[in-house]
């Protein structure tokens, strides 16, 4: 393709909302809606995710931020520290001598604070369930979103996931939570 | 290399410790192409060394520390080690029955690398290891109670987490599976499964 210096070839909006929204920008130089709405779309927009990757689910959560699904379309990025995080992405096996620690991240992300169990283990304990060792579900420690079944999911299911949060944010999200 | 020879050489390798070592072997034997040696505990450190320095052995590498459970015998665990010699081109298992509260002299002077195997022994068995300098559990949880690869251990383990609200922290409670445990077995449903499948018991009425 390469650098282009001729005038914009991308045409006309092709979706009627995007076209009501350029046309009502170009006739009036402004936009209004509610405020709600307006955090509701900065905050879906923007979902800086924990990279809380405790098992082989933590791959697939790879896979779904690398170009093929290119999680950050959507405008999201991974955080390694929680204090900059608002969605926790637990993926993985959760063992009794890693709760704690869980629980200890969370408390430290701000509010609005969303959590995705990703996985048949953080689901409710999977494959381990009857183990010595493994909570039998995430949500014994933390409160869950979005249950993303699979063992492991795939990426695509993954994104599916996030998605539905973003639809759950925009039904009910509101500025105390 | 055919396998005809290798066992051959393992059985000469077998031979030689038996002359060398006479006073610390119990038994030796070759099977599937492997040569394992049984050994008293107290000779433990003295025979890993003869395997490390023996010219004719050279078993520099550790690979492995585990341990067997067997409940029925009165030498209740088999301490078992693997090790590699890169220059002879050859593996040695040397296995250790001990009693329950027996306690086995550590290899930690022979091979470093035997801390992190000998604590995970411990902790998964129970075993100790006498001059390891810092026998503690590896794996398991905080303040945990058993030795979870023992026979007796229940697989479900005695307690569970949960975050408490009131408390503010994750908190530990006795077992309560909410789902019945499960026994899980290889055999198929379809090919002579041992025991009646729930609904076939209507069948004959």
């Amino acid at each position: 393709m390469g650098v282009t210096t001729s005038l914009n070839t991308a045409g006309a909006d092709k979706e009627v909302t995007t076209q009501a929204l350029s046309n009502e920008l170009a006739d009036k130089g402004f936009l209004l809606t509610s405020t709600e709405a307006a955090i509701n779309w900065a905050r879906t927009g923007s979902l800086h995710w924990m990279t809380f990757g405790l098992a082989c689910c933590a791959v697939e959560m790879m896979h779904t931020s690398m170009p093929r699904y290119d999680l950050e379309r959507f405008g999201t990025a991974p955080r390694a520290s929680p204090r900059q995080s608002d969605l926790m992405i637990v993926a993985g096996t959760l063992t009794n001598k890693m709760a704690p620690a869980l629980r200890k991240v969370y408390d430290q992300m701000p509010e609005p604070r969303y959590v995705i169990s990703m996985g048949s283990c953080a689901n409710g304990g999977g494959y381990y369930h009857y183990s010595y060792s493994v909570v039998r579900g995430c949500d014994r420690i933390v409160p869950v979103d979005v249950y993303v079944p699979g063992c492991p999911p795939t990426a695509e299911a993954l994104l599916y996931g996030i998605l539905q949060l973003q639809r759950k944010m925009r039904r009910t999200g509101t500025i105390t939570r | 290399m055919n396998d005809s020879v290798m066992i051959e050489e393992l059985k000469d390798l077998g031979a030689h410790l038996e002359v060398r070592q006479e006073a610390a072997m119990l038994s030796h034997q070759v099977v599937g192409g492997e040569l394992t040696v049984t050994v008293t505990p107290t000779n433990v450190p003295s025979f890993v060394q003869f395997l490390k320095d023996d010219a004719a052995c050279q078993f520099t590498t550790l690979i492995d520390i585990t341990a067997i459970d067997w409940p029925e015998r009165e030498k209740r665990f088999e301490v078992v080690y693997h090790f590699l010699s890169m220059t002879q081109n050859q593996r040695i298992r040397v296995k250790v029955p001990v009693r329950e509260r027996e306690i086995v002299p550590s290899i930690i002077d022979v091979h470093p690398s035997a801390d992190w195997y000998e604590r995970e022994v411990f902790d998964m068995y129970g075993v100790m290891f006498s001059g390891h300098p810092d026998l503690r559990r590896i794996l398991t949880d905080y303040g945990f109670r058993g030795h979870p690869l023992r026979k007796d251990f229940p697989t479900t383990g005695y307690v569970e987490v949960r975050y408490s609200e009131e408390e503010k922290r994750v908190v530990y409670e006795p077992v309560s599976l909410v789902q019945d445990y499960r026994q899980f077995d290889f055999m198929s449903p379809w090919e002579g499964a041992e025991y009646i499948l729930p609904g076939d018991e209507k069948k004959e009425a």
